[in-house]
């Protein structure tokens, strides 16, 4: 091909299948979307039809306004809820784990290995299995139906596969560029916050939008800790509508497109640094 | 012992390990475990190295299939379990619809355990694919381009170039991301959960969510906690394992 858009060595029937295997993954990973919308968009009538059209032809926006203004599901305030946790998780667990992994790539210390090891088995163990012990704790803390009962555990669980995305970015960074600035008399938190910080932006920005997006969709926990319809996040608060003895699929499905669309967003927007971010292992080239 | 103080707890040593380890139930319970961890990973990593792969070039398009891509991770899990859900019912779901037009008719899917338990697997496959693929799309970025160009000049061809070059190079990348795969999908609750109502049939369930049905809904807690020191041993010793068997425990642990 002379095109100078395509590589000088991909044939065309290489980039016909190519293109074939990408629009086939591309309508796979579509599609439960576009069939959230198309049942958000039916009235109640027709909520069981099996047509295959996306747009249906009775298309309304009556659920959406439902959700948005039924007074015994508080739509609006849960989305705040959740907004508010996530961002100060993401906050927390990024300045925790940015701090950690910078001593675990730049030091040598006792204990260092075995507890980087014990951030990986702390992966291992069942989740479901911490949650009643840490129930029962929360609540002998007074913690039960407070932000920051729930906060603190998603700050655990959020730090160990921050620190490990963050320390095999950090070991990338050449140590020498850190030991002139230091010889110019920069201290140390002047080397972080100047040097280690800026050339780390990639990782920085993978583990704040883990721990912001892990905050955002977390269920079981929340589940238990934030029983109060007032406090519930969205998660919590939409799962329970699908709970009642009838569901109304139309209004979950309306309050799901609302839940999903700005974390999708966000999340598909920064998907370049997600991949240059993402460090695991490394390629010896 | 009072589950909601924690006080008093009497020793019954061992018992809950042997009682589970007498279980016939545990053993089969484990080899599907197994099964549902090996295939699930195992499309997860085959199918996101074919589409970074597929991706790693330059064409007019790359950027929008990058992006939308991702879909499946960027949706929230439990949003997408239960569409999925919603596409295998009978006679209203998508899936149903389409394979009634192809004339293949009455799976069902969600009443009949086995087909429940491949539509778990459908559906945990497709939301692990991207995050497989952007680690590998991410290593491939830094693989240098003169290997392939030293490649071709000794005559390998396309297949060859990948089986020889792409795929050891991405052996360092490929370890920690199946262990870590692996760990994940071994405990991954939320979709055989709500694939099955909460009820967790006893051929549908997995380790992770035995646990879960001990604890919460028979409320045994001491046989949940044994098992997940089961799980966490069993765990433990597969991770140690893989990593040794492929020497690249400098990819984790350096």
């Amino acid at each position: 091909m002379r095109n100078p858009r395509f590589e000088r060595r991909d044939t065309l029937p290489k980039m016909i299948f190519i293109y074939a295997v990408l629009t086939i993954m591309f309508v796979v990973d579509i599609y439960p979307v576009l069939d959230i919308v198309k049942i958000s968009l039916r009235p109640y009538s027709s909520l069981f039809s099996s047509s295959l059209n996306i747009i249906p032809a009775d298309a309304t926006l009556e659920n959406f306004r439902t959700i948005l203004t039924k007074p015994d599901t508080p739509f609006l305030l849960w989305m705040k809820n959740s907004f508010i946790i996530s961002m100060v998780t993401a906050i927390f667990g990024v300045v925790l784990s940015t701090t950690a992994a910078y001593s675990y790539s730049r030091y040598k210390f006792i204990g260092r290995n075995v507890s980087m090891t014990s951030f990986l088995l702390t992966q291992i163990f069942p989740a479901p299995m911490t949650l009643l012990p840490m129930y029962i704790l929360l609540r002998k803390f007074g913690l039960v139906d407070h932000f920051t009962g729930i906060i603190i555990p998603y700050v655990a669980t959020a730090v160990p596969f921050s620190v490990w995305v963050l320390k095999g970015y950090f070991d990338t960074i050449p140590a020498s560029i850190e030991e002139s600035a230091h010889m110019d008399g920069a201290n140390l938190f002047q080397i972080l916050t100047r040097i280690v910080i800026p050339l780390s932006l990639p990782a920085l920005g993978v583990v704040t939008l883990n721990s912001f997006m892990m905050a955002w969709n977390e269920y079981a926990v929340a589940r238990v800790v934030l029983t109060n319809n007032g406090m519930k996040t969205l998660p919590v608060g939409l799962v329970g509508m699908t709970g009642s003895f009838r569901t109304d699929w139309g209004i979950y499905s309306a309050g799901s497109l609302l839940a999903a669309i700005p974390v999708m967003i966000l999340f598909m927007s920064m998907s370049k640094v997600l991949i240059n971010g993402l460090t695991l292992g490394g390629v010896k080239g | 012992m009072n589950l909601y103080t924690f006080r008093n707890p009497a020793f019954n040593g061992l018992s809950n390990y042997r009682d589970i380890l007498a279980m016939p139930e545990f053993y089969t319970t484990l080899l599907r475990t197994v099964v549902w961890t090996f295939v699930n990973v195992f499309f997860h990593v085959t199918i996101g190295m074919f589409l970074a792969i597929c991706i790693n070039r330059n064409f007019p398009g790359k950027n929008f299939f990058r992006v939308f891509l991702m879909i499946p991770w960027a949706i929230p899990q439990y949003i997408a379990v239960v569409t999925w859900k919603n596409m295998f019912r009978t006679q209203y779901g998508t899936i149903d619809i389409i394979l009634n037009k192809l004339g293949i008719t009455g799976i069902a899917w969600l009443s009949d355990p086995s087909w429940t338990f491949v539509a778990a697997i459908i559906t945990n496959i497709w939301l692990g694919i991207p995050f497989m693929m952007m680690v590998f799309y991410g290593a491939l970025k830094s693989v240098p381009h003169e290997m392939y160009e030293a490649g071709e000049m000794d005559g390998v061809n396309s297949w060859q170039k990948h089986m020889k070059i792409t795929i050891p190079l991405l052996k360092p990348v490929a370890i920690p991301a199946i262990v870590l795969g692996s760990i994940w999908t071994f405990n991954m609750v939320n979709v055989i959960f709500i694939m099955t109502d909460n009820t967790g049939n006893d051929v549908t369930q997995i380790l992770v969510t035995r646990v879960y049905k001990d604890a919460f809904t028979y409320f045994s807690y001491g046989k949940a906690a044994a098992f997940s020191v089961l799980i966490f041993i069993i765990l433990a010793m597969f991770s140690w394992a893989f990593i040794k068997a492929n020497k690249s425990g400098e990819g984790v642990y350096e």
